[in-house]
């Protein structure tokens, strides 16, 4: 399936604090070499690698870890699920062996594992970007199941695309951070702690003719968040999905500032439009190298988005406004910030972006 | 919009936490969720909706509302039925029957009296079936002793384009009284009749006189694929999910069974009990001038808009002059009466009964059907014939 999502950063590997300490002493040259290689796609080499340093360290986490991603990458799918799985069962704290075994099982379209995988993953660690964003592609996966059951829809061409994100770095800073941000994805709440979150709104009209006797046959539930944007036009919806758009541009937002945090600059360059306004009027190139340097120089860098609210101009052009925290290894701001969006190819892109 | 009783809420699990599983407990949990979801408890939603989804995985309607639930954690949702690109007119059905079921469980059997309709039921007819097509459902009444008494109820699709049936094609469910008048088992039938279908006898002959036509309305069940329909889904027929199709099954007596659909059920009440009795008088008196050979008295109970199936009033009151001068002497008994009075007529019922005839030269038994119409308050045949 083409739903992997490979983080192919630069993020150097950290030792956590949390167990390595002693493993990495020894052999730490070669566990190196093998990531190093898996990186540069010499699947076979690094495998090898990795083998005959667990041979050393039958334990070593990160090492399992890798050979977990090189399975994945040489498609041995339920190899990769056993290697995972084992180190949940030996490491549980750990959030991102959770997160690889969802993305494996929702390949093999296994989604109640899935679900069920991440959801130990965000109760590891609550805050944890990427697990969010997958558990959100999960449930909406499994939506889209239940909605072509109860219309009877054929989808084969139109599936939505889950773009569900494999964790590549075992101990990457930045991408888990250790408070709950502001706003993490839409279900960060829901899940993590036990409360209720935007909620479907079933609004059965009311009955047309109500028995005297009887309540009105109606169910309300508390409006969502975003209110922009959401008028229902009757009749003639030429693009259906005009209705729910806001979700779909708070998303993006959201996964912007997830890649941010988790220094992943090339998907976070990745939400800029080609035709992006930079802010100095400089080249696209130069602002980018910019942008790498600013990412990659922190430890560590937590983005949080709240009081997120959308305006459309048009079906294809959003503003979206919110409060930016910017956490970094030695500084906190927060801030206004406005985003420009454009729907560019299926996905909303930054077209400008204003701090103030 | 107003919200929901919390009191109706507790009954409603009170009640349902001992039942077996059946459709009430199918409905109930799929409204218990869709409470849920109203008190923001979208986890107890997705529970209920995903119990009842194991029982029963071609429920459409529980399969849109799970795909909200689960819409609500990827995206902010803002309207039930939130899948993209869905057929508008499905959404819209599946949001009538989530209301349609919602009111069910929500309102009480309206009345401790039965409906008025089953002023008499003989001895044969072991159950009556009355539905109410504005609130989409089946009652099924039992004869304890010639009373009518609840014993079930079932939520039903009726015809696409409503009630009041008149014409072939017309894609309605035609209002009057029926009889159940044959069996059609399962391995007769397309797929989706469900697990059985049983004829009803429209065009009666009201519909007839009337000038109403087209044929084929059945009571039958839902497809294999297809837990339920929408309210109004079918082509004119009542239809039911397949397991409630069964349960009612048992019920029915081919020819015996009598069905009353009706707009909305009107219930019944002391003034019934009556009229009812002042009616079955007037019969007794229309059996005994019969009788008494005194044609002139005997046809004072016929309507001057009388009509027998092939007669008017004027050829019937030839024909029995003719008859009853031919005769020394007649004697007519009945049995088996059984009287329901006709739902959007108010002053109409019709009557059954078997007719045990003896004269001097012929005798027979014969099943007949009468309609009685109450004019200047005055009761009188206005259709006469075998049943």
């Amino acid at each position: 399936m083409n739903m992997l999502n490979l983080f192919r950063h630069h993020a150097a590997m950290l030792v956590g604090a949390l167990l390595l300490s002693a493993s990495l002493t020894v052999c730490a040259d070669d566990i190196q070499d093998a990531n190093k290689l898996f990186k540069q796609g010499q699947q076979a080499q690094a495998l090898d690698k990795v083998n005959s340093y667990l041979v050393e360290k039958p334990k070593d986490a990160q090492a399992r870890f890798l050979k977990g991603l090189i399975l994945t990458e040489q498609g041995k799918t339920n190899d990769a699920i056993k290697v995972f799985s084992a180190l949940t069962e030996d490491y549980p704290e750990l959030p991102e062996p959770y997160n690889n075994l969802a993305v494996l099982y929702a390949s093999l379209g296994q989604y109640d594992k899935a679900k069920l995988a991440l959801e130990m993953a965000i109760r590891t660690h609550p805050s944890y970007a990427t697990a969010h964003e997958n558990l959100g592609d999960i449930y909406a996966k499994m939506a889209s199941q239940a909605y072509d059951r109860a219309l009877q829809l054929d989808r084969s061409n139109t599936t939505t695309k889950t773009k569900l994100a494999m964790i590549q770095d075992l101990f990457a800073g930045g991408i888990r951070d250790k408070t709950t941000p502001a706003r993490n994805t839409a279900a960060a709440d829901s899940v993590a702690a036990n409360k209720p979150q935007t909620a479907p709104v079933a609004t059965v009209p009311a009955a047309s003719a109500p028995a005297a006797s009887a309540p009105p046959a109606t169910v309300v539930a508390t409006p969502v968040a975003v209110a922009a944007a959401t008028t229902n036009a009757p009749e003639k919806i030429v693009e259906p999905a005009a209705v729910d758009n806001s979700g779909e541009v708070l998303k993006a937002v959201d996964a912007w500032a997830a890649a941010w945090s988790s220094k992943n600059v090339k998907k976070y360059l990745a939400f800029y439009a080609d035709d992006f306004r930079t802010p100095d009027g400089e080249s696209r190139a130069a602002w980018e190298i910019t942008r790498q340097e600013r990412i990659s120089k922190p430890k560590s860098i937590h983005v949080g988005i709240s009081d997120a609210t959308v305006k459309f101009s048009d079906n294809s052009h959003a503003t979206v406004k919110f409060r930016q925290s910017y956490r970094a290894s030695h500084l906190k701001t927060s801030g206004h910030k406005t985003l420009l969006m454009v729907l560019a190819g299926g996905k909303w892109l930054i077209q400008e972006e204003h701090a103030k | 919009m107003r919200k929901l009783s919390l009191f109706l809420l507790c009954g409603l699990m009170v009640s349902t936490a001992h039942a077996a599983p059946d459709s009430r407990t199918t409905e109930a949990q799929l409204v218990k969720s869709l409470q849920a979801i109203q008190n923001n408890r979208l986890d107890i939603a997705l529970n209920e909706v995903d119990d009842l989804l194991r029982v029963n995985p071609n429920f459409k309607l529980a399969q849109l509302v799970k795909g909200d639930l689960l819409m609500a954690h990827a995206v902010a949702i803002d309207n039930f039925g939130n899948a993209a690109n869905a057929p508008r007119k499905k959404i819209e059905d599946l949001r009538d029957e989530a209301r349609v079921r919602l009111q069910r469980v929500q309102t009480q059997l309206p009345s401790k009296l039965p409906p008025r309709y089953l002023w008499k039921l003989d001895a044969q007819q072991k159950y009556a079936l009355v539905v109410d097509t504005s609130r989409s459902t089946l009652y099924v009444y039992e004869n304890v002793n010639g009373e009518p008494r609840y014993v079930a109820d079932y939520y039903i699709t009726i015809g696409k384009l409503g009630t009041e049936k008149v014409s072939e094609g017309d894609k309605r469910t035609p209002i009057g009284v029926y009889f159940v008048k044959a069996n059609l088992p399962k391995n007769k039938l397309a797929d989706m009749y469900g697990s059985g279908a049983y004829p009803l006898s429209y065009p009666n002959e009201w519909d007839r006189k009337n000038g109403r036509t087209g044929q084929g309305i059945w009571l039958h069940g839902t497809p294999s694929d297809t837990y339920s329909r929408p309210p109004r889904a079918s082509d004119g027929c009542v239809v039911l999910a397949n397991d409630d199709l069964d349960k009612l099954a048992p019920y029915l007596q081919v020819g015996i069974t009598p069905v009353i659909i009706t707009n909305q059920v009107d219930w019944a009440n002391e003034q019934d009990q009556i009229e009812r009795d002042a009616l079955l008088q007037e019969i007794e008196q229309w059996r005994k001038d019969w009788s008494s050979l005194d044609t002139n008295t005997y046809l004072k109970h016929y309507a001057h808009n009388f009509s027998s199936d092939n007669m008017d009033f004027a050829a019937w009151a030839k024909q029995k002059h003719l008859i009853n001068s031919a005769k020394s002497w007649i004697k007519v008994d009945l049995s088996n009466v059984s009287v329901f009075t006709y739902p959007e007529q108010p002053n109409m019922v019709v009557v059954n009964f078997e007719q045990d005839y003896s004269s001097s030269n012929l005798s027979n038994r014969m099943k007949k059907r009468q309609y009685w119409i109450k004019q200047n308050n005055h009761w009188q045949i206005i259709y006469e014939g075998a049943a």
